[in-house]
C-alpha cells in the first residue's frame, strides 16, 4: 500500500487545519466475478483511525461502496507541535501506517 | 499571365487541395485539436488538476520511490545514472516513441525502461502493466508535464509513422470500425451517452475511473479493440508502439497530462 | 404455401395459447412482484434507522455536496459538512453515509468529535447505478439529522472485459 498525506508543515494554535489522505488499495468489493463466474473475494481497508500525539482525533468505518484507492479528508484542531499518526486496517488484517509532523505556534 | 500571379494561383490551388483532402480524409484541423480532458465532467477535470487528489499520484510517488531503488547485479538505481528525474527526464516522454537504433524500429517508454533494466542494471524487466512499470513511467512521463508533444523530425520513423496512421484508420473487428471512425469524424458526437474524444496519448499512464487504477495507454488500445470485437494486439506489439508513434505525432503541439484521470 | 405451414406449427398465429404465451405470462407477473420492494427501499431505510438507534431522524443540518450526474460511478466525490460549534458540549459525534442501490445500504461512518474544529468530511464513494444517497448526522446532544441527494450514473463506453 502507498499512502499520501497533505496537511500543512506550520499551523497557528487552534486554527482549524485540513488533512487529506489518499491511500493506494483495490478496495475489492466482493461482488465482482472473474472471468469463469468466480468471486472475487471481498478485501477492503475498512478502518482509518488518525491519532494527534497518541490521541485519536478521528476514525472511520469503511464499506465496499468507498471508492478504490479511497481518499479521506477531514480537519482537526491545531493545539501543538507533535506528530498526526495515520493507519488504514484491511479485512486481511494488514495495517499501513504514515505518519507527518506538524510545528504549531 | 505574368509569372508571380501564375505561382499564387498554383500555391492557392495546392492549399485548396491540401483542405479538401484533410477535409476528406477526417483528420482533425489544428485549430480544433483539443485533449481528452476537455470532454470528461468538472469532477473529473477537478480530480486531474489537484495533485492532492488525483489517485494517479499514488504510482507517481511508487516511481519516484523506484527511480532511487538499487536494482539487478549491480545494485544500481534509475537516479545512479540520471540524477534527478526531474533535470533529466524532462522532455523524454513528449519525444517517445523515439527510434532505437539497436532494435532498428522505435521504442516507447516502458519499452526504454525495460531494455535499461535489463541491459544496464543487469535486472529482470517489469511485466507488461505490472504495479512497477507503470509507476516508473508514469513518474518519468510526469516530468513532462505541461510541455507540448514534440512533432517527431527523426525521418527514420516515417514509415513507422505511416504505418501507424494506416492502422488509424484501417477497420477492425466484428463491428468493421477503425479508430478514425469515431475519433477523427465523430469525435463531440456521443456514443453510449459519453462524449467521444479525439483520442490524443497525451495524458498515458493515467487513472481510468472504468480501471479503478492506473493503466498503460496500450492498455486502453486493447480496450478500443475488444470494443470493435477485435483480437487485441499483444501488449509489447511493434503495432501499438507504431500507433502510439502516430498518435504523438498527431498530438503535436498539445501539452503533457500524465498522470491524466478518465472516466 | 410456407406462410400456411408455418401457422400450422407457431400456437400464436393459430390463435391458442401457447407455452410461449404461458411463459410470458408467468415472466410478466413475476416481474410485477420483484419490481415493488426496490421502490420501497427497505434496506435504506432500516440502515439509517439502526445508526440512529431508532430515534427520530430530521431532515437539516447538513451541508450534503455531491454531482446530480456523475460520467463513472466508481469514484464519486463527496462532501459532507455539519453545522456545529464543535465544542465539548455541543459537536457532531458521527456522520454516516448510505445509499439506495447498491447491493449494500452502508457506506461509511466517520467518528469526530471536537478535536475536529469543523464537522466536514470528504471522500470518495462508489455508485452501483443511478440512485438516492443519504448522509446522517449524529450531535453530542442525541438527536440525528439527515440530508439526501439523487445522483444520475452513467458508464464510459468501451468498458474493457474483465479477462
Amino acid at each position: 500500500m502507498r499512502s499520501m498525506i497533505n496537511a500543512p508543515k506550520t499551523a497557528r494554535r487552534g486554527e482549524v487545519i485540513e488533512i487529506k489522505t489518499m491511500i493506494s488499495h483495490p478496495m475489492e468489493t466482493g461482488y465482482r466475478r472473474d472471468s469463469s463466474g468466480v468471486a472475487i473475494p471481498r478485501n477492503i481497508i475498512n478502518r482509518f483511525v488518525c491519532t494527534y500525539d497518541g490521541e485519536q482525533v478521528f476514525s472511520a468505518e469503511l464499506f465496499p461502496a468507498v471508492a478504490a484507492n479511497p481518499l479521506i479528508a477531514f480537519t482537526t484542531v491545531a493545539l501543538r507541535s507533535g506528530t498526526l499518526s495515520f493507519a488504514w486496517t484491511d479485512d486481511l488484517g494488514h495495517t499501513e501506517t504514515a505518519t507527518i509532523e506538524i510545528t504549531v505556534t | 499571365m505574368r509569372l508571380w500571379l501564375r505561382c499564387c494561383l498554383v500555391v492557392y490551388c495546392l492549399e485548396v487541395a491540401a483542405v479538401v483532402v484533410a477535409a476528406a480524409a477526417g483528420e482533425i484541423s489544428p485549430a480544433d485539436k483539443r485533449s481528452g480532458l476537455d470532454f470528461v465532467s468538472p469532477e473529473t477535470r477537478r480530480l486531474q488538476e489537484d495533485d492532492t487528489s488525483n489517485p494517479g499520484m499514488l504510482w507517481v510517488l511508487d516511481g519516484e520511490r523506484l527511480w532511487r531503488e538499487p536494482a539487478g547485479a549491480a545494485g544500481a538505481a534509475c537516479a545512479g545514472c540520471h540524477g534527478e528525474a526531474a533535470a533529466s527526464m524532462r522532455g523524454v516522454a513528449a519525444r517517445y516513441p523515439a527510434f532505437d537504433p539497436a532494435a532498428g524500429r522505435p521504442i516507447d517508454l516502458q519499452g526504454r525502461v525495460n531494455e535499461c533494466r535489463s541491459q544496464r542494471q543487469g535486472a529482470q524487466p517489469f511485466a507488461f502493466e505490472s504495479q512497477e512499470l507503470l509507476a516508473l513511467t508514469a513518474f518519468i512521463a510526469q516530468q513532462s508535464r505541461g510541455l507540448p508533444v514534440a512533432e517527431p523530425r527523426d525521418a527514420r520513423l516515417r514509415p513507422f509513422i505511416d504505418n501507424g496512421r494506416r492502422l488509424f484508420r484501417q477497420r477492425l473487428g466484428q463491428l468493421d470500425i477503425a479508430c478514425a471512425d469515431c475519433h477523427d469524424d465523430r469525435w463531440g458526437e456521443r456514443l453510449s451517452g459519453s462524449l467521444i474524444p479525439q483520442a490524443h496519448p497525451t495524458a498515458y499512464p493515467l487513472y481510468r475511473l472504468e480501471w479503478q487504477a492506473l493503466g498503460s495507454l496500450q492498455r486502453r488500445l486493447r480496450n478500443c479493440m475488444i470494443g470493435v470485437r477485435a483480437e487485441p494486439f499483444a501488449f509489447g506489439a511493434p503495432e501499438l508502439v507504431d500507433l502510439e508513434l502516430f498518435l504523438m505525432q498527431r498530438a503535436a503541439g498539445l501539452p503533457m497530462e500524465t498522470p491524466g484521470v478518465r472516466p | 404455401m410456407g406462410a400456411e405451414r408455418a401457422a400450422e406449427h407457431d400456437p400464436a398465429l393459430s390463435g391458442r395459447l401457447g407455452r410461449r404465451d404461458l411463459l410470458a405470462g408467468v415472466v410478466g407477473v413475476a416481474t410485477l412482484v420483484l419490481v415493488r420492494p426496490a421502490l420501497a427501499r427497505p434496506t435504506l431505510d432500516a440502515a439509517v434507522a439502526r445508526f440512529a438507534g431508532g430515534n427520530e431522524v430530521r431532515p437539516g443540518r447538513i451541508h450534503f455536496q455531491i454531482p446530480p450526474l456523475v460520467e463513472n460511478g466508481n469514484a464519486v466525490g463527496v462532501t459532507v459538512s455539519v453545522d456545529s460549534p464543535m465544542t465539548q458540549a455541543d459537536h457532531v459525534r458521527r456522520i454516516a453515509l448510505f445509499n439506495e442501490k447498491n447491493p449494500q445500504a452502508d457506506m461509511a461512518v466517520f467518528h469526530l468529535g471536537p478535536r475536529a474544529g469543523e464537522a466536514r468530511v470528504s471522500t470518495r464513494l462508489r455508485l452501483a447505478t443511478s440512485q438516492t444517497v443519504v448522509a446522517v448526522a449524529e450531535m453530542s446532544d442525541g438527536s440525528f439529522w439527515s440530508s439526501q441527494a439523487n445522483v444520475v450514473v452513467t458508464l464510459a463506453a468501451c468498458i474493457e472485459d474483465l479477462l
